[in-house]
């Protein structure tokens, strides 16, 4: 699915990715946690097209295509999605609206029809409902306004809409309320499947006791220092990540 | 400064490209302007005396006026003595098909979605007889006849129907009201004119006719609306498709007079050309409009998508006069690149329970200026007039400047006065949250941008409002990322 080879990237002259490398399988589930400021956001913003990273070095490929040659558009077309940590708000834009053309534009990228107004709001209504989704909230402006917890919530909203290939959920557990939780990790497990790979950027083993991890890596210092299965995370929310640091020296 | 001066005198002392330079038969005078060459203008335009008078009045006043220097743009000084004052109707160019035109122009004209056979006429390629512009006008103007309303050019009723001209000409906006107001008086060519009688509500929106005839709008030109007590019309000027002139210079009045109980609702879309990416060339654009609501419970409403010109500088306003009448002003202004505007309105509340609204949303781009500057006056007679005002700003890129100048000017304490404002920008990161979920920066961008001015979007009338929306998109195109 995906496959990061010595990935290298800065920020305004700053090194932050200092030599990535990661294979995701179809169907794997990967947890990435590491201590603030790691480089985790970067690598979804990096994996995403976000502008202002410089790529140094290093290949990725997504799907068996070059991914870095790709615009931001194209990568989410073909099946990235990034949930975001902070989430973006676009006054005037309504969520309808917005998760219309997001939803045609992949449809059109894959070369099926749009789908009719009716045909949109009932897969909008199956989706909400399964998230519990306030209804309201689609009528509203893109995140506007929203909770911490509601921006988590409409990604994880727009994430089912989209049913991509490949998911990054950048600490999209932080801010969410037990229930909410809950709800969000049964979004994901939803979509779970052979061809469906998920990568969770999380702080906390909490979401990982809903979402299971095939793989815990932990990203320190722009680098993938300690990869293991799912106990990695248990041990690290018992011992902090002091331990990883020594090891490294 | 001194590059502008010289491309403002060329394209003012001569006609350039797009007009036919070598084709000396047209029925011209000399640059310059006197009174000798105001008889002339009016003689050749076989006016009445009333008409002459009018015209020497204003330029005696014009002569002692200066320029304005207030609004927040930067003009090159203008000669007026090097223009050309009067021209007779020009040949458009013909071509034999679209093939022969711009690729560039029927992109723009295929990405508003403008029909095939109005590329055809607005582009001067030679129609076939059944949508010629003179049968579709012939066919209005009967449909139009039957009720009475009388459309016509306005020197057509200066010959027709002097005694409506004598008595409303001037009555909006007096020769003196301002230097470019002053000058149109003096000179101007020809435009139109509307007259509803009492009680007939027009059956079509007057645009159609404004897409056909776009292309051959003047310099200086003059229009004059009449709405008889308890009459209604709806009427659109202008045109989505990019308007090039060979006159960099213009100047045109509107005026509107609404009696008891008539509604007018007066739409524009203006895209004339901006100049190219570095700010060379393109219209300036000084306009009067105004609206007096003369009779009790009267309503005109002004609402407008400004996206061309280099300079805009604009007021569309309204004197509420009558008891219980309305004004209205309804803007988008984009800019983009070197373009300025500074436009906005003014509302006069002189009835009892007179009421106004502004909505004015600017859009600047690259290294644009687009200033609002509105006035809202209650006169001590006005007891219990209202106005609400809101004025926003989105900014794109931070390159651009937006400014806001509202003066609210209070004599009668039972008065209300609203006054909002806001200013935001489209953030790199708006755009990425669009590309991530598989859409487009330039759709980004008029998504955002058109949820923005949505408000004013949905008061033209409906066949412009989607036309409207993709020319702000297609306006703003290259101006982020
Ligand atoms: N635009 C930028 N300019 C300068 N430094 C940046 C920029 N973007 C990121 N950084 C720096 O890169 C480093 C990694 O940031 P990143 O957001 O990827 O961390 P993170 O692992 O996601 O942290 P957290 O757990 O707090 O979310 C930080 O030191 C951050 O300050
Ligand atoms: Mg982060």
């Amino acid at each position: 699915m995906l496959t990061i080879k010595n990935l290298r990237a800065s920020v305004e002259g700053k090194e932050i990715l200092k030599g990535i490398n990661l294979e995701i399988k179809p169907g794997e589930i990967h947890a990435i946690m590491g201590p603030n400021g790691a480089g985790k956001s970067t690598l979804g913003n990096v994996l995403s097209g976000r502008e202002g990273y410089e790529i140094e070095e290093g290949e990725v490929t997504f799907l068996g295509e070059d991914l870095l040659d790709l615009s931001p558009e194209d990568r989410a077309r073909k099946g990235l999605f990034l949930s975001f940590q902070y989430p973006v708000e676009i006054p005037g834009v309504p969520m309808v609206n917005f998760l219309k053309t997001s939803v045609n534009e992949h449809r059109k990228f894959k070369g099926l029809e749009p789908l009719t107004a009716g045909e949109f709001l009932k897969l909008m209504r199956e989706k909400k409902d399964m998230l519990h989704l306030d209804s309201q909230l689609t009528n509203r402006s893109v995140n506007e306004g929203f909770s911490g917890g509601e921006k988590k919530k409409n990604e994880i909203f727009q994430m089912a809409m989209l049913e991509p290939k490949l998911a990054i959920l950048d600490e999209t557990d932080s801010g969410l309320d037990i229930d909410a939780l809950r709800v969000v990790a049964e979004g994901v497990n939803a979509l779970k499947s052979p061809e469906h790979s998920t990568i969770v950027i999380t702080h906390y083993q909490r979401l990982l006791d809903y979402i299971v991890p095939d793989f815990v890596h932990v990203l320190y210092n722009g680098q993938i220092v300690k990869s293991a299965g799912k106990e990695l995370a248990l041990e690290l929310e018992e011992k902090g990540y002091d331990w990883i640091k020594k090891e490294l020296v | 400064m001194e590059e502008q001066d010289k491309i403002l005198h060329e394209v003012t002392s001569k006609e350039y490209e797009f007009g036919f330079s070598s084709d000396f038969d047209m029925d011209t005078i000399p640059k310059g302007l006197n009174e000798d060459v105001i008889r002339v203008i009016s003689a050749k335009k076989e006016e009445p005396e009333f008409m002459l008078n009018f015209r020497l009045e204003a330029f005696r006043k014009w002569q002692k006026m200066t320029m304005p220097d207030w609004a927040y743009l930067k003009i090159p000084p203008i000669d007026f003595q090097e223009i050309i004052y009067y021209a007779a109707p020009k040949k458009k160019p013909q071509y034999e098909s679209l093939d022969e035109i711009d690729p560039d122009l029927l992109e723009t004209f295929n990405k508003l979605g403008i029909p095939l056979e109005e590329q055809k006429i607005l582009s001067g390629v030679a129609v076939d007889a059944v949508i010629d512009s003179v049968s579709v006008k012939t066919t209005f103007k009967e449909t139009l006849a039957e009720k009475g309303i009388i459309f016509c050019s306005f020197s057509e009723a200066v010959k027709e129907h002097p005694d409506l001209i004598q008595k409303y000409l001037g009555m909006s906006v007096p020769v003196t009201d301002n230097f470019f107001a002053a000058l149109n008086s003096a000179v101007f060519s020809d435009g139109s004119f509307c007259y509803i009688p009492k009680g007939v509500k027009c059956p079509m929106e007057l645009s159609t006719y404004f897409r056909i005839n776009a292309s051959g709008t003047g310099q200086f030109e003059r229009t004059l609306i009449i709405a008889d007590d308890d009459s209604q019309v709806s009427y659109l000027e202008g045109c989505t498709a990019p308007m090039r002139d060979e006159n960099q210079l213009h100047a045109a009045v509107v005026e509107i007079i609404a009696l008891d109980r008539a509604n007018v609702k007066y739409s524009t879309v203006q895209n004339w050309y901006p100049g190219d990416k570095n700010g060379k060339g393109g219209v300036y654009n000084f306009v009067t409009k105004r609206g007096i609501c003369r009779g009790e419970s009267s309503k005109i409403s002004w609402t407008q998508v400004e996206t061309g010109s280099a300079v805009t500088w604009k007021y569309p306003s309204c004197i509420l006069m009558g008891d219980n009448s309305v004004g209205e002003f309804n803007s988008v202004a984009l800019t983009n690149n070197y373009q300025q505007a500074d436009t906005g309105t003014k509302m006069i509340h002189i009835g009892k329970n007179t009421k106004s609204t502004i909505i004015s949303k600017g859009i600047s781009a690259g290294k644009s200026d687009n200033a609002y500057r509105g006035l809202v006056k209650v006169m001590p007679g006005a007891s219990n007039a209202r106005n609400f005002s809101q004025c926003d700003s989105l900014l794109l890129g931070s390159n651009c400047g937006a400014h806001t100048f509202p003066y609210i000017e209070v004599a009668n304490k039972s008065s209300i006065i609203e006054h909002e404002a806001t200013t935001s920008k489209i953030g790199e990161d708006q755009i990425f949250y669009c590309n991530q979920r598989g859409i487009s920066t330039e759709d980004a961008i008029g998504m955002i941008v058109n949820g923005y001015a949505k408000e004013v979007l949905n008061k033209l009338p409906m066949e412009f409002a989607v036309e409207a929306q993709k020319l702000l998109q297609i306006s703003l195109e290259g101006s982020v990322g």
